[in-house]
């Protein structure tokens, strides 16, 4: 399996991303956001980070890089697209995935871990995978999700939420809420779900002694899921 | 040509910094404030020298990159 990670100016996350995607077995391209096409790839990853300083809203410029209309491209035929963290935000400026991410609703950067509970599972990212609630690493400061009334119906009828915060046995409720989002939304897909956007890093969960393995799960199903 | 733009929250958009700047007024003794809105003013000098055609450029700008219209409203200023 073939993957890419997209570095912007500004990423943080790109190369965490890449030892992650090694790690279970993608073969792994890093793209500067210069260059206008993209190798051949079974799945695209935005990474996080805080592209371009987040000058003007959070993955705005980033989001009209010359790699991104490759990366439109590819995702309107039906290529695997995640964004994680300023790549949700990327990924919500190109208008991929619905809605926005506000500043955080307590004014805070939130740098800690939480729990995220699966909604969806018809779809390739989370299909056959053996549990509800992961637990992964959320840090940044603008991960409020927003939309539109009729964008939320929207969502909500074509099962596009990917994930919500949630406590560890799966309750979504208002205190596990750490940033305001609206329905504790974490994660959002696209109609097709071949594009993905969600706030935590699974990438920071991959290695039992520092963090977590459910970022491992999380991969690895991932990557059989592709095959 | 300058033309300004204002970009402003849409009516029903959260504005924690809004919010605080309005606590703060409050604590310092302004205490007749209803709400503080938030928001952002750009200049752009334009080579464009026709009034409309600049205008209209602008406001292509806007819905393009400097507004996000899912949150935010924006006002172009008539260039003097």
């Amino acid at each position: 399996m073939k993957s890419s990670v997209i570095t912007f100016p500004g990423s943080n996350c790109d190369r965490d991303m890449d030892v992650a995607l090694k790690k279970f077995g993608f073969k792994n391209k890093m793209v500067w956001h210069a260059d206008s096409e993209l190798p051949k790839s079974d799945l695209v990853v935005l990474p996080g980070g805080f592209s371009y300083g987040d000058y003007l809203r959070c993955g705005s410029m980033a989001s009209k890089s010359k790699i991104m209309q490759s990366v439109i491209n590819f995702a309107n035929s039906g290529g695997i697209v995640m964004g994680i963290c300023n790549g949700f935000q990327i990924l919500v400026e190109t208008g991929l995935v619905p809605g926005v991410l506000l500043r955080n609703k307590y004014l805070e950067f939130i740098c800690k871990n939480v729990f995220v509970k699966i909604k969806d599972k018809k779809n390739k990212y989370f299909k056959n995978v053996d549990k509800e609630v992961f637990e992964f690493h959320i840090a940044h400061n603008e991960g409020n999700y927003f939309c539109t009334n009729d964008q939320l119906k929207e969502i909500e009828d074509n099962n596009q939420i990917a994930i919500n915060y949630c406590d560890e046995n799966g309750k979504i409720v208002d205190q596990f809420n750490p940033n305001g989002s609206i329905k504790n939304i974490a994660g959002v897909f696209n109609k097709e779900k071949n594009v993905l956007g969600m706030m935590p890093h699974p990438e920071r969960m991959i290695d039992t002694s520092l963090s977590g393995e459910d970022g491992s799960l999380f991969f690895k199903n991932l990557i059989n899921n592709l095959k | 040509m300058k033309i300004s733009v204002i970009i402003t929250l849409k009516k029903d958009v959260l504005d924690p910094q809004g919010k605080v700047i309005h606590q703060t007024l409050d604590g310092m003794g302004f205490d007749n404030v209803n709400e503080v809105r938030q928001g952002k003013y750009f200049e752009i000098d334009t080579k464009e020298t026709d009034n409309d055609k600049a205008k209209a450029k602008v406001e292509e700008m806007c819905k393009k990159l400097l507004a996000n219209l899912v949150i935010e409203n924006y006002k172009i200023i008539d260039p003097k």
